[in-house]
């Protein structure tokens, strides 16, 4: 295709596009309606519906515009006589077996079929043969099917193999057997499976979890950016009756394009779940009593105003917005409150003098990588639409090599370097001396040891080749920042990229860069101002002694690495205060101070993703019950404190502000430990967890959406064969897992995904909440 | 955490079902091993008479497509069978089309359902024959009533004929 624009006519009108580019995309960006439904813009031209027949000058048949390139001096009609009757008559073939139940269906008033046939189709049918039928499939939790709706556009399977890159649909029999479906009895589990439900023209795949709750038309439409991840989807959130019944894509082609994640989509169902705080609650002799906003904001300001401020520690989720980030740290510090933290996952803070940064490239970026390392990173489940461009990357041929604690399923080609979470350091250390010998450089001191005790490979060096590419990224991920030995990790990222001239990014968790350029950190102040004796990081703070007061916002037992640890501490403090939208009978057990307060629907915000952009967003509908915007609440409770600039009135005032605070702030990707590397050797009596988060587990919201959860899996430990079998255990047997001084039973599962030694048992669900850290040790033995 | 995590799908395909596909892979480029599928599939249905999903999932693993791409092509072609009810060691297709029906093709078929016992589209119980519903014509006009038995056409058909034929195999 050359980029060199010919001119074409079309209805008369001159156009200019690119030879052999499809005839549709002009008439579509000149304004012109073609009519359509297998093709869209983004998936490959299949041409299997014919709706868009065109008269094409010197064609003796008409043409189909999606799959007509452009040639100079074409001339083109789309409605001339010709072209409307051979449109007429496609319409006519599609209806005949299509079934006249628009009124029971989800998609009537927003369905390309009921749409075009309007334009397109006769009021009578001359077709009086029985209509064929084709039986639902069930294919989950998330999408309804009514499959004789279906017009085989396939749009829905070329999305499976393109975008989601895994294939999980296909049209199976042929002829008027045909059926779009899965053959056999499945779940659709692709982590971007609901955008079926956009691509589908008609009413075969529709939403269940909206299913029959309100017409398109009855719907008020709001724009906002999705909370789950680090991308920042550009979201429009659906209300009818003043309640959230959907979330669809938002365009942006800058993030995520026109899709987005299940998690994104279906999120909204927590909102309304039996768990949500409706009302300021407060425990008194261990009973709750609803009280007013004024009682319950005074009876916090007088304890946080009683408690040393040495005694306090205060914990942010890392879903909180810029501005709830803010005021919380603003608050805080003016009461010269010092354990501030919103790390809640990580558990190694010796470099946390290098405040993470983010990606350090643009989403449209990532695509133009011709090689990344994924350290500790599983994009398809932390941030599924970041994942969409890597895997883009990877089609364009960028090669992607992956260090992780377990086997990935990846949705493009990776290499996996699969090694348990401590070895994940020698591993690590092997690339870093090849890239430094391939350099010719020496080791910095502090890796000398670690370096001289392992071996350059063949396959490392030829690993380490990739990188020189002048596009190369080096991403620490999720289960990275986890690691116990994060910052060993990081020092020999480090070294990898300057050895090898790569970048070094991050793949943040949500919202937590917002956190740390406004300082939610016990070292940093606003814009990476140094602390002069800074607090305790949070799990030093969980376990200080002096704890009597622990200030919880957006935050519960699983978004944190060591559950048991925060939940001893919980019990034992004196005052929990909690700012948050739910409170599930663990909270309402450690808790003594429950404030309602809101979720991104229900608030102004702001939220920054991985790119460094700023996405601010307004409220959608009115918060249930007694429910108040947090950064009000924080406001007001600033007021109540006597505390000084607490007077903001909106929140784009914070922002304006923030804004030029937050420039030069220092962050960095890199970070260097001072001291020597050393690899932590396992206890020969234990094995080591390998506790990632589940994808529908990242936070409270998603923890309470109801399908989501029904996508999981009930809870299993995995581990190696060779591991069963020195254990004496089969699959299905009942495992027994401790850690700290209580144990958990679970059914084992043998998965060669997992490497020997090690233990597959995920956090921040129910049954890990009796369990320790993470990525710890683990006693397994037979139940 | 979802199934789709870990796949490890135990391999059922037999040696000799490897060895015709590989035979077929070997005439392909090494990136192309969609291209094996159909010899694939056609290895499978000589050994068990019809693709069983489990079968054509280690088609799948052993080729490195998706599950989906091999029952699309399975169900497509009329000459696999992916129902257990149709696996029999001879499959029989009578054609009825015009030049068969009116040369008494119709006579044909109701003597072997009365022979055999079965009605158009079910199998002995023995598993002998399967009297397939055939998608017709099979092109062999010229020598109508015919029959295709396994991949042999007979022609010029009498219910003699055809009780030589089918009484004649194993
Ligand atoms: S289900 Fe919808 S998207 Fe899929 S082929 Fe049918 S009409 Fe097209
Ligand atoms: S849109 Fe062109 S054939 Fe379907
Ligand atoms: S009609 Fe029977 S072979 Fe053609």
């Amino acid at each position: 295709m050359s980029d060199e624009l010919v001119s074409f006519e079309v209805n008369g009108q001159t156009l200019q596009a690119r030879p052999g580019s499809m005839l549709i995309a002009a008439t579509d960006a000149a304004g012109i309606t073609v009519p359509r439904f297998c093709y869209h813009k983004k998936l490959s031209v299949a041409a299997n519906c014919r709706m868009c027949l065109v008269e094409v000058e010197k064609a003796p048949k008409p043409m189909p515009a999606c799959a007509t390139p452009i040639m100079a001096g074409m001339k083109v009609w789309t409605n001339s006589p010709k072209a409307r009757a051979a449109q007429k008559d496609v319409m006519e073939f599609l209806l005949i077996n299509h079934p006249l139940d628009c009124p029971i269906c989800d998609q009537g008033g927003e369905c390309e079929l009921q749409d075009l046939s309007v334009g397109f189709g006769n009021s009578t049918s001359e077709y009086v043969e029985i209509k064929r039928v084709v039986r639902d499939k069930d294919i989950g939790p998330l999408i309804e099917t009514a499959m004789t709706r279906c017009i085989h556009c396939t749009r829905c399977v070329r999305f499976g193999e393109e975008i989601a890159g895994m294939r999980e649909l296909g049209a199976t029999g042929r002829s008027q057997y045909t059926e779009i479906g899965t053959y056999v009895a499945k779940t659709v589990t692709s982590e971007l499976s609901g955008n079926i439900i956009d691509v589908c023209p008609v009413g075969a795949l529709t939403a269940k979890p909206s299913r029959y709750t309100a017409r398109p038309w009855e719907l008020r439409s709001y724009d906002s950016i999705a909370p789950h991840d680090c991308v920042g989807s550009n979201i429009h959130v659906h209300t009818a009756r003043g309640k959230v019944v959907r979330v669809v894509p938002r365009e942006n082609e800058a993030i995520n394009e026109c899709w987005i994640s299940d998690r994104d989509r279906f999120s909204y169902e927590g909102l309304h779940s039996q768990e949500r705080l409706l009302k300021p609650q407060i425990k008194r002799d261990g009973h709750w009593k609803k009280v007013s906003w004024q009682e319950a904001l005074d009876a916090v300001s007088s304890i946080l105003r009683k408690q040393l401020a040495f005694n306090v520690a205060a914990f942010a989720g890392p879903s909180s917005t810029l501005e709830e980030f803010f005021l919380f740290q603003k608050l805080l510090r003016a009461l010269n409150i010092k354990n501030i933290d919103h790390r809640l996952r990580q558990v190694d803070f010796s470099d946390q003098a290098f405040v993470p940064s983010g990606l350090g490239v643009s989403f449209t970026e990532l695509e133009q990588q011709q090689a990344i390392f994924l350290i500790g990173a599983n994009p398809r489940h932390d941030q599924p639409m970041l994942n969409y461009r890597l895997r883009k990357a990877s089609l364009a041929g960028a090669k992607v090599l992956a260090l992780t604690p377990r086997k990935l399923a990846f949705n493009y080609t990776a290499e996996q370097i699969v090694a348990a979470p401590l070895a994940m350091v020698t591993e690590l250390a092997v690339l870093v001396k090849a890239a430094l010998e391939a350099a010719s450089q020496a080791a910095p001191t502090v890796l000398a040891d670690l370096l001289a005790s392992v071996e350059i490979s063949d396959t490392a060096k030829s690993q380490v080749e990739n990188f020189k590419a002048p596009n190369s990224l080096i991403l620490l991920g999720q289960m990275a920042v986890q690691h116990p030995a994060f910052s060993s990790l990081r020092s020999l990222a480090t070294v990898l990229a300057q050895a090898t001239g790569a970048k070094l990014g991050y793949l943040p968790e949500a919202n937590s860069l917002a956190a740390n350029l406004v300082g939610v950190l016990p070292h940093r102040g606003l814009a990476g101002e140094a602390i002069a004796a800074p607090g305790l990081p949070v799990s030093a703070a969980l376990d200080d002694k002096n704890l009597t007061t622990v200030v919880l916002m957006n935050a519960e037992l699983d978004d944190f690495a060591n559950p048991q640890q925060v939940l001893k501490a919980l019990r034992a403090a004196k005052n929990v205060i909690v700012f948050a939208p739910f409170a599930d009978t663990q909270a309402r057990d450690y808790a003594t101070v429950l404030l309602p307060t809101s979720t991104f629907v229900e608030t102004s915000g702001t939220l920054i993703n991985a790119e460094g952009l700023w996405q601010s967003f307004k409220g959608v509908v009115n918060p249930p019950g007694e429910v108040r915007p947090l950064w009000k609440v924080l406001r007001v409770l600033g007021n109540a404190l006597n505390l000084p600039d607490f007077d903001y009135v909106e929140t784009s005032e914070i922002v304006a502000e923030l804004k030029l605070e937050l420039q030069a702030v220092p962050l960095t990707a890199m970070g260097q430990l001072s001291a020597p590397l050393v690899v932590a050797k396992q206890d020969a009596n234990t094995m080591q967890r390998i506790g990632d988060v589940p994808l529908y587990r990242t936070d409270a919201l998603v923890r309470r959406a109801k399908s989501l959860q029904a996508m999981l899996a009930s809870p299993v430990v995995r581990m190696h064969l060779a591991d069963m079998e020195r254990l004496g255990i089969v699959a299905g047997d009942l495992v027994r897992l401790g850690q700290g001084d209580s144990y958990v039973q679970l059914p084992a599962e043998a998965d060669e995904a997992v490497p020997k030694g090690c233990v597959w048992v995920q956090s921040a669900t129910e049954v890990a909440r009796a369990l320790g850290a993470a990525f710890g040790s683990i006693m397994v033995d037979k139940g | 955490m979802t199934a789709a995590d870990t796949s490890d799908k135990a391999v059922v395909l037999s040696a000799h079902e490897r060895d015709e596909i590989d035979s077929w892979l070997a005439r392909y480029p090494a990136d192309q091993r969609q291209s094996a599928l159909l010899g694939a599939l056609r290895a499978v249905m000589h050994e068990d008479h019809y693709l069983s999903v489990p079968k054509m999932d280690a088609v799948a693993t052993y080729l490195g497509l998706p599950p989906i791409a091999v029952y699309e092509v399975a169900s497509f072609y009329s000459m696999f069978e992916t129902d257990e009810r149709a696996a029999a060691r001879h499959s029989i297709s009578v054609c009825t089309n015009i030049s068969c029906m009116l040369s008494g093709a119709d006579d044909i078929l109701a003597h072997i359902e009365k022979k055999l016992g079965v009605r158009l589209g079910e199998s002995t119980p023995d598993h002998k024959f399967y009297l397939k519903r055939e998608e017709e014509c099979l092109a062999a006009c010229c020598g109508a009533p015919m029959m295709q038995v396994n991949h042999v056409y007979y022609t010029e058909l009498t219910p003699e004929k055809v009780d030589s034929i089918l009484d004649g195999l194993e």
